[in-house]
């Protein structure tokens, strides 16, 4: 037993972290250290500069633009982008459908899509639930008929992240209503461009427009856009969603976000000093940082475990409790923010969606905490909410 | 990065629950309990026939050389079974006071003796009214010849009753709480002036009241900057409990998960009732975030940078403090009725776990003094 990082690892976390102090662009990081939203422009520009170094789907095979790094290396590299703070490689083409394409989908695929994901080339969104199938997600009810060379699409998709963007939709579609519901599922690539899809925006409870509901009428997709086998969708999408583990507990945002409520209650005053002297609000940090340090610990035993093991066993039993644990921390630690901003959180400035606070309501930092906290009861949602992974834990671990 | 046991130390972890399965069930307990000692002399000889008492040593002083990995390894253990015996109070409190703070003659002559258990160990720095301060000290120290005479009182001396030697906290100089002037001193229980008052605690395992009387003592260290070698030996004391916390822990959740698949109501087993399920859920989370700081305690507890190192005991004794409670409630309330019986053993171990709350600084304690020390800021 060692909890040393290796001098190799730490020579690479200094590498990792020099290339993103010198080579992610101020603006960019300022929007993210204010927890302001970045644009799709932000995002592109991000993900050219890491494709140039080699560096936008570090986890994919090598023959497919990966690094080759092991668990451990991957970790390290995750940790120091959220830790810096740099945006994530945008999930929906380089944590879901990439890997599902390289895993099963044809030579033709892989060639069309994966250096268009990597390079941010096509902006994927994720078409999974549906107004009727939230954590029953195979319940879900869009069709897609054969009809010659086409499936025939018909349905309605919700909760699509940042679909206004998306060039592509990955969906999962019913082709069969035999037998088990799981079974008559497939995994369809669809061209936003074709015909028949209309976008409606959900505003969130953080004035945010992240979130979309997707119609889809009539929509003519090749036959060749299937991945996989028909009716076999269902086992692709259980494989995008257990392939997240290593991102899941995002520890180096929540470690990001204790800094910024450290530096923000040196500044920020409560009974006429600081509030970073408030033995009450120190208290409730530390409690937070114990239960950060806690988490990262449990990453690091499930990330190791995966080193010496491989990536193709059973997950560690501790992997379920990153989801559920991580999410309760982001949610601690963006409620604190707000708190440490005091009335100051108050005032809803619209235009700080887009990255403007003119002429500033000061102070100028203090316009994002509210709806980071608001936005934030996502994470204990989206994903499988955390009631289901409680379900998971109860059945895969504890024999329920 | 490795959170692997080597060979040997899967051998050892295997070779003790196997002992202790073998030897240490809940009647066999009981029976222990009853005994004028509270605990067995037959299992202390056991232990020190696997070499338990020489692990922490150097084997240049007699001992066997483990990192506190191995004290992880049998404290875990010991949890697990709800050990009665003094291994905490000898070999890790004592133990660690002697590898860190006595004299070269010091352990040459104490550290074969308790590596071979022949010799029982406690620590005495509770005070009527010091709480969980280490440097809350009345009782005093003073100079007389080449050794020292203490005089005062001593409070919750864990395994106290038993020891063939006590460490007292006294005060050479400086007012009740000043840092400076603080003394460890290694008393002899058959030295004149001491009393001791033996009793059982709340777990089942015992405690004793010492009064001082111009007792004569040894000093351990430097008698007037004692403070950091005690700080070091509670923090190795922290580690220890944080293993055996997760032994307890552990066996909480299997016998309440155990339970939860075999009482049926409604015409189920209860483990049926999702709500249910998710509260056993609810522990098994609390306790692999508490195993983890309990391993990086156990990584900590070897540092010579006491600063770090009183940092991640805070914050793995104030997250056990946290997590043990969050199982231990549940364990009860998921038995049911049969869970608040003497008869039944989840309650044994909820106390138990309560109890190690308490001991070496509770919950809100840690947690206060992690804050004022700044908090865990990364690197």
């Amino acid at each position: 037993m060692d909890l040393r990082f290796t001098d190799e690892e730490i020579a690479f976390r200094e590498e990792v972290r020099a290339f993103f102090r010198d080579h992610l662009p101020d603006d960019i990081r300022e929007k993210l250290v204010d927890g302001e939203h970045i644009a799709k422009e932000d995002m592109v520009r991000w993900t050219h500069i890491l494709n140039e170094k080699g560096w936008a789907v570090p986890h994919w095979p090598v023959e497919h633009g990966g690094t080759g790094w092991d668990p451990m290396r991957q970790y390290i590299f995750l940790e120091e982008l959220q830790k810096t703070p740099a945006p994530s490689p945008l999930p929906f083409g380089v944590n879901m459908v990439g890997p599902v394409i390289y895993t099963f989908g044809n030579e033709a695929q892989k060639k069309q899509f994966l250096p268009r994901i990597a390079n941010l080339d096509d902006w994927w969104c994720q078409g999974f639930s549906e107004p009727g199938a939230g954590s029953d997600l195979a319940s879900l009810k869009t069709r897609a008929i054969r009809d010659g060379d086409h499936y025939i699409v018909n349905g309605q998709k919700t909760w699509t992240t940042l679909a206004q963007y998306a060039d592509w939709i990955f969906c999962l579609v019913r082709t069969s209503t035999e037998g088990k519901k799981q079974e008559g599922i497939s995994f369809l690539l669809i061209d936003m461009k074709t015909p028949g899809i209309d976008i409606r925006p959900i505003q969130t409870i953080d004035g945010g427009l992240e979130v979309n509901e997707v119609f889809l009428t009539d929509v003519r997709v090749p036959v060749e856009n299937l991945v996989g086998e028909e009716n076999k969708g269902w086992d692709y999408a259980k494989f995008l969603l257990g392939n997240e583990r290593t991102n899941i507990a995002r520890v180096g945002m929540s470690k990001q976000r204790v800094r910024r409520i450290r530096e923000l209650a040196a500044v920020e005053m409560s009974s006429g000093r600081p509030l970073l002297e408030d033995p009450q609000f120190l208290q409730k940090l530390a409690s937070v940082e114990i239960d950060l340090k806690a988490l990262e610990l449990t990453q690091l035993r499930v990330v190791s475990a995966e080193a010496k093991r491989g990536n193709t066993g059973k997950p560690d039993p501790a992997s379920s409790v990153l989801k559920i644990k991580g999410s309760q921390i982001q949610q601690a630690t963006t409620h604190l923010l707000m708190q440490v901003m005091g009335p100051h959180a108050m005032p809803f400035h619209v235009h700080d969606m887009e990255g403007a606070n003119e002429p500033p309501i000061e102070p100028d930092y203090a316009g994002a905490a509210a709806p980071a906290y608001f936005n934030t009861r996502k994470v204990s949602i989206y994903g499988g909410s955390n009631e289901i992974q409680k379900n998971i834990i109860a059945k895969a671990v504890l024999g329920f | 990065m490795d959170f692997d046991l080597t060979e040997e130390q899967s051998i050892l972890k295997d070779s003790l629950n196997r002992l202790l399965a073998d030897t240490y069930g809940f009647e066999q307990r009981r029976k222990h309990m009853g005994s004028p000692e509270g605990w067995s002399g037959e299992m202390w000889g056991r232990y020190g026939e696997m070499g338990l008492m020489a692990l922490p040593f150097s084997e240049a002083d007699g001992g066997l050389g483990g990192s506190s990995v191995e004290t992880m390894i049998v404290m875990e253990a010991m949890g697990r079974a709800l050990v009665l015996e003094p291994y905490f109070s000898t070999v890790v409190l004592g133990g660690s006071m002697l590898r860190f703070g006595a004299s070269e003659d010091q352990r040459a002559e104490y550290i074969p003796q308790v590596a071979e258990g022949a010799l029982k160990l406690a620590l005495a720095y509770t005070e009527r009214n010091s709480r969980y301060e280490l440097h809350n000290v009345e009782t005093v120290a003073q100079k007389d010849g080449d050794g020292w005479v203490l005089t005062g009182a001593k409070s919750v001396v864990l395994d106290g009753d038993s020891a063939d030697w006590i460490f007292v906290t006294a005060r050479s100089a400086g007012g009740t709480r000043d840092a400076d002037g603080i003394g460890i001193f290694m008393v002899d229980a058959k030295a004149d002036g001491l009393s001791r008052r033996g009793y059982v605690m709340q777990d089942g395992r015992r405690g004793a009241e010492l009064r001082l009387d111009k007792v004569r003592a040894a000093a351990i260290g430097e008698p007037e900057n004692g403070l950091p070698l005690l700080c070091r030996v509670v923090d190795a004391g922290i580690a220890a409990l944080c293993a055996e916390a997760i032994g307890t822990m552990d066996v909480m959740r299997e016998l309440t998960v155990d339970y939860l698949k075999t009482r049926k109501q409604f015409g189920v087993p209860i483990g049926a009732f999702q709500v249910l399920q998710h509260a056993a859920v609810d522990m098994f989370v609390a306790t692999e975030q508490a195993r983890s700081l309990a391993i990086y305690a156990t990584m900590m507890a070897d540092s010579e940078d006491a600063a770090e190192r009183g940092r991640a005991m805070h914050a793995a004794k104030a997250e056990i403090g946290r997590a043990g409670k969050l199982v231990g409630e549940n364990a009860i309330q998921l038995h049911g009725g049969v869970g608040m019986t003497m008869e039944y053993a989840i309650g044994h171990y909820f106390k138990r776990m309560s109890m190690i709350d308490i001991a070496l600084g509770d919950h809100e304690h840690h947690l206060r003094t992690l804050a004022e020390k700044g908090g865990l800021v990364d690197a």
